[in-house]
């Protein structure tokens, strides 16, 4: 073996055995009650509670009902936010007129904003779809506008000595030359959607992962806590590799090196 | 053989801070049909700014730039860009039909028509890649073939080989001799590389610096077709260096003395 596979190979082993080490280490401080069971549980247990919740569909139940909302809200924030995000930033208008505002309500917290969402819209889905889309919208239209802001002023002027018409501008121009930020608003839109679903859970639901814990919180059942929190990770990241794939087919030149 | 561009006192001047600045000072001369027309100058002379006017990209203060088009309905004009100006984002056949994407030409006639452009710029087997998998000589012959491809009245050629290392620019000067040699289309070309314009042009202006003035226009009567390792050997070759030197030699020293 070369030297540089060996490394490769230490590299490898290390990334899976530094957090298997940490369950084992975890599981025997629980078992020795090193640690408060009650409180930081054991990986023993956890998966005990994990079988019969994955058996029921109880588990499949919630978290197909969390993905619903999360990917509906992850639709109705970044679909306005990219529209609004290129006109912003071609027009210098619209982003004078738009700017502001933008700039001026979006550092509010949007969990802030959950009361006043929930008496406007209700306590149905409404409300907590509308949670996820303004906090994922910010992070898109924000990105956006930067994007076609960044986009190289040689680009303009190729587009304008070929006489590029407006349409063809957009199409071939400003909306591929702005994709790669679009795509990192996205990405941050989607880490925004799984902290503000856990919040929009919070109050006034009947399913959901964020019940879950919440639910979990209130009984005192700490296994199933942990079993939802596995689950939101496996989500993120189930999440970040559909974006990582879509992002791959439609940035076919951002790949290939 | 008649003129094809016809540019006449033009000027082009800016404020800058409560005084006017005067870029380019009535400029007028003419581009004969099928020329290959090299602009030479120290940086600052307005040169780019000049060929930006004729491309329409910038306006002029003032003055007028006819050009006479056969047949009409071709595009005026197709610039070569001094950087990197082929999209990161199409294929190398993409880039290359751009223009007649833009004029509206059906698919499979475009993609016809810029292959073979491909295949004179020798870049057939990256016909698909996308330009990050091209070094920087292949992506300006690809900017070179999409402005061919247009088949436009002038090509218009900013410091096109300027950013490329010498033995690229001298196969890209190379190529280029050999397609204009072919195609004999009208071509403004620019250049700071006095060897370029006499490798290259049929005439050179020169033009002088704050603000950009014409100082003189000198023939290139070097005998066609020219070959970019046997030219600087060729008869007239040195003198043709001397006589574009010296003119500009003043120009330069007058510049660093004041």
């Amino acid at each position: 073996m070369t030297k540089q596979a060996k490394q490769k190979l230490i590299i490898r082993t290390l990334s899976v055995l530094s957090p298997l080490t940490l369950l084992i280490l975890w599981e025997l401080l629980a078992r020795l009650h090193a640690i408060d069971v009650r409180l930081l549980s054991s990986p023993s247990m956890i998966v005990k509670t994990l079988i019969p919740l994955l058996l029921s569909g109880d588990l499949l139940y919630n978290t197909w009902i969390s993905v619903q909302r999360v990917l509906w809200g992850f639709i109705a924030g970044s679909i306005p936010g990219i529209l609004l995000g290129i006109a912003m930033g071609l027009s210098p208008f619209i982003r004078s007129a738009v700017e502001p505002m933008i700039n001026a309500t979006y550092p509010i917290p949007k969990l802030a904003l959950m009361p006043l969402i929930l008496l406007i819209f209700g306590i149905g889905e409404t409300s907590k779809i509308f949670t996820i889309a303004i906090g994922v919208f910010y992070l898109v239209v924000i990105n956006t506008m930067a994007g076609v802001l960044n986009i190289d002023k040689i680009y303009l002027d190729v587009a304008k000595n070929f006489r590029a018409s407006r349409t063809n501008f957009y199409l071939t121009v400003a909306l591929p030359g702005a994709l790669p930020m679009i795509f990192a608003g996205l990405k941050l839109g989607m880490g925004m959607a799984l902290i503000l679903i856990v919040a929009a859970e919070l109050s006034a639901a009947k399913a959901g992962v964020g019940w879950m814990i919440w639910r979990a919180y209130d009984m005192f059942d700490i296994e199933q806590m942990f079993v939802a929190l596995i689950t939101l990770s496996v989500l993120g990241y189930l999440f970040s590799l559909v974006l990582d794939l879509v992002e791959r087919w439609v940035l076919p030149w951002k790949q290939t090196r | 053989m008649e003129d094809c561009i016809l540019i006449k006192n033009i000027n082009k001047s800016f404020p800058l801070q409560d005084k006017e600045l005067t870029i380019l000072h009535d400029i007028t001369f003419s581009i004969r049909q099928g020329e290959f027309f090299c602009i030479f100058g120290p940086s600052g002379c307005g040169k780019t700014t000049l060929l930006r006017i004729i491309a329409g990209l910038e306006t002029a203060s003032s003055g007028e730039i006819i050009i006479s088009q056969t047949p009409k309905d071709r595009p005026v004009n197709s610039m070569v860009f001094q950087e990197q100006s082929v999209f990161p984002w199409m294929t190398v056949l993409d880039n290359v039909s751009y223009g007649l994407r833009m004029r509206g030409i059906k698919k499979a006639a475009r993609n016809k028509l810029a292959a073979h452009y491909i295949d004179m710029i020798g870049l057939t087997k990256f016909t698909n890649a996308y330009p990050n998998q091209l070094s920087g000589g292949m992506k300006q012959r690809v900017s070179v073939a999409r402005a061919l491809c247009n088949d436009p009245e002038i090509l218009l050629m900013d410091e096109p080989f300027g950013a490329l290392d010498e033995q690229n620019r001298l196969i890209l000067q190379q190529e280029l001799l050999k397609i204009w040699e072919n195609l004999h289309k009208t071509t403004v070309f620019i250049t700071h590389s006095i060897d370029e314009c006499l490798c290259l042009g049929d005439r050179v202006m020169i033009m002088t610096a704050h603000p950009g003035t014409i100082k003189t226009i000198i023939n290139i009567d070097l005998p066609r077709p020219r070959d970019i390792a046997t030219i600087r050997t060729t008869i007239g070759y040195n003198e043709l260096y001397q006589k574009v030197w010296l003119s500009l030699k003043d120009e330069v020293q007058r510049r660093t003395d004041s």
